[in-house]
């Protein structure tokens, strides 16, 4: 019975807290420009708001722009469903499940770029182009560093590698993990729209990859993506400290608030980079996935070693 | 058995009558409704068949030599027979609607040619004795021939047809050779002798094996054996190609894996060939597909694409058959086989969507498409529910095939043979990095042809699909939603299969087995899940909204003032950063007027990319055959005498050679 409320609490936790993420990196940010920062809250009270709004179509667009925020929003709640926290079992965990989680994060990705690209508007093309182009080049990454993890753990399965980090993983072959979360960030950055891959603040259509490509939402449409993808942080993040932090030896009530933490933790530093690094040129952004890639697969003959 | 041949029967037999309507209607008619029957009678037994395991066979003899009509259903080729039937029923069905735009031609010819194919390529799954085989795999060969050909007054169409040809004869060339020297191990053409097999030395087993990789190959499109296929897709009639890029090319997967099951000691290299050939099919596949700008050839190379993933679990199984992995063996090959069966419906799919919209509008190039999705809503829906599927997203049938493949790999990076880690690693990522420009790929199809504005008149003014051509796709989309959730139910079906490929079932084996059936079984609850979420995520948008004005407006065009729909983002722009990225492998040509003065009057850029291997590759080689051939042109006079000469001095020189 606690295994099953545990099992609900995890997604419950991801999916109450997310927005707070985004609050956490402005009010980063904001430290290190020496302002103060909007609001904590305030990603809360944007989707408030939007929500209630009314909304605005291009007549462009056709059933496919309707359609396309909510496939996004389910598939990235359901895998929220699948990525665990602090050491417990997922509620949708199977052998193979964090294929399934790529794979409903690609069909998140195929539907807001054809979202994008109903609008016929040439500043969400190119938005879509890159999009397909980064993410065609992370996915291998990811791909790449779980099955290092996996190795590691002997694990097909999210809540299996995660439980499966102990101190001793730690001691005996620290190579893995530590390449493993130097892949992962920049996978998360990429997949994100983060600095230095893409800049969420900037106002020049031209330049932006995630934020270009919803230039057309409005309301409730809106508020679902931008939910959307402060989940998706969640979610990403939440699997690096799976990845890295040894949560299964504590007990639940330590360990959940403990990965919740360390959650926050990672937004901070995503906070802390983007405040001294500024954006890749795009002609250079392949390079460092292809960085990306050579640590997956580093971390995975470190693992083999073993 | 008889029931199965039968059906065949009345396919041919339709077909035939069909070459004597006058009526265009109604000889396609006729002969579609002749090949559904003819299918409806033949899949119940091929049902039967997989599902029960027991094979039917038939044998009677023939006059040709060394021939005799041998004909069985096992379960390699009962999964390989009921896509085929289904495909081609589906297709004729689409093929009614389609051909009514050629009415004032004799048709009847067409569609003889459409059913002799059906038949022929029932009959290469069944043939049991390798003459049978190699007539019923020429007469596949040619008939689709002629269907390519169809179209026969543009030059590009003939140009096609006739690198079908030579490419498929080469192929033959190969399969000749392959049969002759299976025959004379084995001691009879029959297929069933293998038995006698056992004693073949291994070198002679590779021998055969490559021969039959070569020769069957050619027919699936491995990279660089596809040149072919690219050509002759985008100019046969659309239910055509999407018979010959559903099913036909699976043909020649039939023959490498009803070649693995025959021959024994399988050594682990051939393993790592198809897995690295797999890889390069994929990856180069997918790409030359990101540079197409016209949707058939650009299908054409996602075929080559899946025939590489197919490649990849196939290579996958022979890994885990020669180091004993069995859990690789099992999710090897059950991969491969879903993705043959989910392939076929999706591709064929795709193509008859393509071939409505050059139906609608008269062009095939994206480019000059755009907005079809409101005139063509029905076309647009069911080919995005293709266009998923194919990217292998959950929850439709293209993820389940690519779940057990990515699985087997997991499972067997986590073995302790390091020699097993690396191709399954490979596989791993290359099937991550063919997913991602997958995606691509069908978002940057789906999304110029189908969404934005119309980008001239020919798509503005494009007209539905009509009845026949819409139900066809609607219910090859519906076969992928199904398949989708009812994997489960497929999966146990594939496990004799397996075990006629590789005999290893053991007790292990079957825990796997329930192990892969458990997981498809959370998978397909988890899509259940997924499409009440979504269910619920709708109506709770749906009361937000309920009281609100739904404005209208143009699309933000960044402070323009006059945007029209030529600034929209093309397939060419779209794709731009992926094959500037790999420039080194596609070899892009591409033609720019560049901007000089200030206010410049005109700037260009037009790309375009040929294929590499038929570029650098075989056009220098068939040049240097041409020319030698060209020097050997002084034997052949044109006169009567001469050539009953060459025969007398040949039968000289036998007699001779004999006699000794």
């Amino acid at each position: 019975m606690t295994n099953i409320a545990i099992m609900i609490i995890q997604p419950v936790i991801a999916m109450l807290l997310a927005p707070m993420l985004l609050g956490v990196i402005n009010r980063v940010k904001a430290f290190f420009a020496g302002r103060r920062g909007q609001p904590l809250l305030q990603p809360y009270y944007d989707l408030w708001r939007l929500l209630h709004k009314g909304v605005v179509y291009s007549t462009t667009t056709s059933w496919v722009f309707k359609i396309a925020p909510v496939i996004c929003l389910t598939a990235i709640i359901l895998t929220a469903f699948i990525v665990p926290l602090g050491g417990g079992r997922s509620l949708l965990s199977f052998n193979g499940d964090l294929i399934f989680a790529a794979y409903l994060l690609g069909l998140m990705r195929f539907f807001i770029v054809i979202g994008a690209l109903d609008t016929g508007s040439s500043f969400e093309g190119m938005g879509a182009s890159r999009e397909v182009q980064f993410s065609a080049l992370a996915e291998p990454a990811l791909f790449i560093a779980l099955a290092a993890m996996a190795r590691q753990t002997s694990s097909v399965s999210l809540s299996g590698i995660f439980s499966a980090v102990t101190p001793q993983m730690w001691t005996s072959n620290c190579a893995t993990p530590l390449l493993t979360a130097a892949a992962m960030i920049i996978v998360l950055l990429t997949e994100n729209a983060r600095i230095p891959v893409d800049d969420p603040n900037t106002h020049l259509e031209l330049t932006m990859i995630h934020e270009v490509m919803v230039l057309d939402n409005s309301g409730p449409d809106f508020a679902f993506i931008l939910y959307g993808s402060a989940l998706k942080l969640w979610i990403f993040a939440a699997i690096l400290v799976g990845m890295l932090l040894p949560m299964n030896q504590m007990p639940l009530w330590i360990s959940i608030p403990a990965a919740v933490a360390a959650v926050f933790a990672v937004s901070v530093f995503i906070g802390i980079v983007e405040s001294c690094m500024a954006r890749f040129r795009l002609i250079s952004v392949p390079n460092l996935l292809f960085t990306s890639i050579s640590l997956a697969i580093l971390s995975l003959v470190f693992a083999l070693r073993n | 058995m008889s029931v199965i041949l039968t059906g065949i029967g009345l396919i041919i037999l339709t077909g035939l009558i069909s070459l004597f309507i006058r009526d265009a209607k109604s000889s396609t008619r006729f002969g579609a409704v002749g090949v559904i029957l003819g299918s409806v009678i033949s899949i119940v037994p091929a049902i039967k068949v997989l599902c029960s395991g027991n094979a039917i066979s038939l044998k009677v003899p023939w006059q040709v030599p060394y021939g005799s009509f041998y004909v069985e259903l096992d379960s390699i080729s009962a999964l390989f027979l009921i896509p085929v039937l289904l495909i081609c029923s589906i297709a004729a069905v689409y093929g009614c609607g389609y051909m009514l735009a050629y009415k004032n031609r004799r048709l009847g010819i067409p569609t003889f040619f459409f059913n002799i194919l059906a038949a022929s390529m029932a009959m290469v799954v069944m043939a049991r004795n390798s003459i049978l085989f190699l007539a019923a795999w020429e007469v596949m060969s040619l008939t689709s021939y002629f269907l390519v050909t169809f179209d026969d007054e543009h030059e590009s169409v003939r140009q096609a047809g006739w690198i079908y040809l030579v490419a498929t004869h080469i192929g033959t060339a190969f399969l000749l050779a392959f049969f002759i020297v299976l025959g004379k191990y084995s001691g009879s053409l029959d297929f069933d002798s293998s038995s006698m097999l056992k004693t073949i030395a291994p070198a002679a087993s590779s021998g055969l094996f490559l021969l039959a990789l070569v020769g069957f190959g050619t027919k699936a499109g491995i990279m660089p054996l596809h040149v072919w296929l690219p050509e002759a897709h985008p100019a046969a009639p659309s239910h055509v190609s999407a018979v010959m890029s559903g099913v036909m090319i699976k043909m020649g997967i039939y023959g490498i894996i009803r070649t693995l099951s025959i021959l024994p000691n399988i050594e682990l290299w051939w393993g790592w060939l198809l897995i690295g050939l797999g890889i390069v099919s994929g990856l180069l596949g997918i790409l030359f597909a990101l540079a197409q700008h016209d949707i058939k050839r650009m299908l054409a190379y996602s075929s080559v694409e899946n025939i590489g993933i197919i490649l990849i679990g196939l290579g996958q199984g022979l890994v885990g058959i020669a180091s004993g992995l069995e859990i690789l063996v099992v999710f090897g090959f059950a991969g491969a086989l879903l993705h043959i069966i989910n392939h076929s419906i999706f591709k064929s799919l795709l193509f008859m969507g393509a071939g409505s919209i050059l139906h609608s509008t008269g062009t095939r190039y994206m480019d000059l498409l755009g907005g079809l999705i409101k005139r063509m809503p029905q076309t647009a829906a069911a080919f995005v529910i293709g266009a998923i599927a194919i990217c292998g997203l959950p929850p439709l049938n293209g993820f389940i095939g690519e779940f057990l493949l990515y699985y087997g790999s997991f499972s067997a990076a986590l073995s302790d043979g390091v020699r097993l880690v690396v191709p399954t690693a490979g596989a791993i990522a290359a099937l991550a990095v063919i997913g991602g420009f997958a995606l691509a790929a069908f978002t940057k199809v789906f999304g110029i042809v189908f969404l934005g504005q119309p980008r001239t008149s020919q798509a503005a003014n494009a007209h539905k699909a009509n009845a026949e051509m819409q139900i066809a796709m609607w219910i090859a989309a519906g076969l992928c939603v199904i398949i989708g959730l009812a994997a489960p139910l497929i999966l146990p079906a594939i496990i004799p299969v397996i075990s006629q490929i590789a005999p290893v079932v053991s007790e292990t084996t079957a825990a796997y087995i329930s192990q892969a059936n458990k997981m498809l079984l959370t998978i397909v609850a988890a899509s259940i899940v997924f499409m009440i979420l979504a269910a619920v995520l709708v109506m709770f948008r749906y009361r937000l909204l309920r009281n609100k004005t739904a404005a209208q407006s143009p699309t933000w065009d960044c402070g323009y003032a006059a945007p029209t729909p030529r600034m929209q983002y093309t397939s060419s722009s779209f794709s731009q950063p992926i094959v500037d990225m790999f420039k080194s492998v596609l070899y892009s040509r591409s033609k720019t007027v560049k901007i000089k003065e200030l206010f410049p009057e005109q700037a260009q850029f037009e790309s375009h990319t040929p294929d590499v291997s038929s570029e650098y590759l075989y056009r220098p080689i068939f040049e240097r055959v041409d020319w030698v051939i060209s020097k050997m042109r002084w034997v052949q006079y044109g006169v009567v005498q001469m050539y009953v000469l060459y025969i007398a001095i040949t039968l000289i020189i036998l007699l001779v050679w004999k006699l000794k």
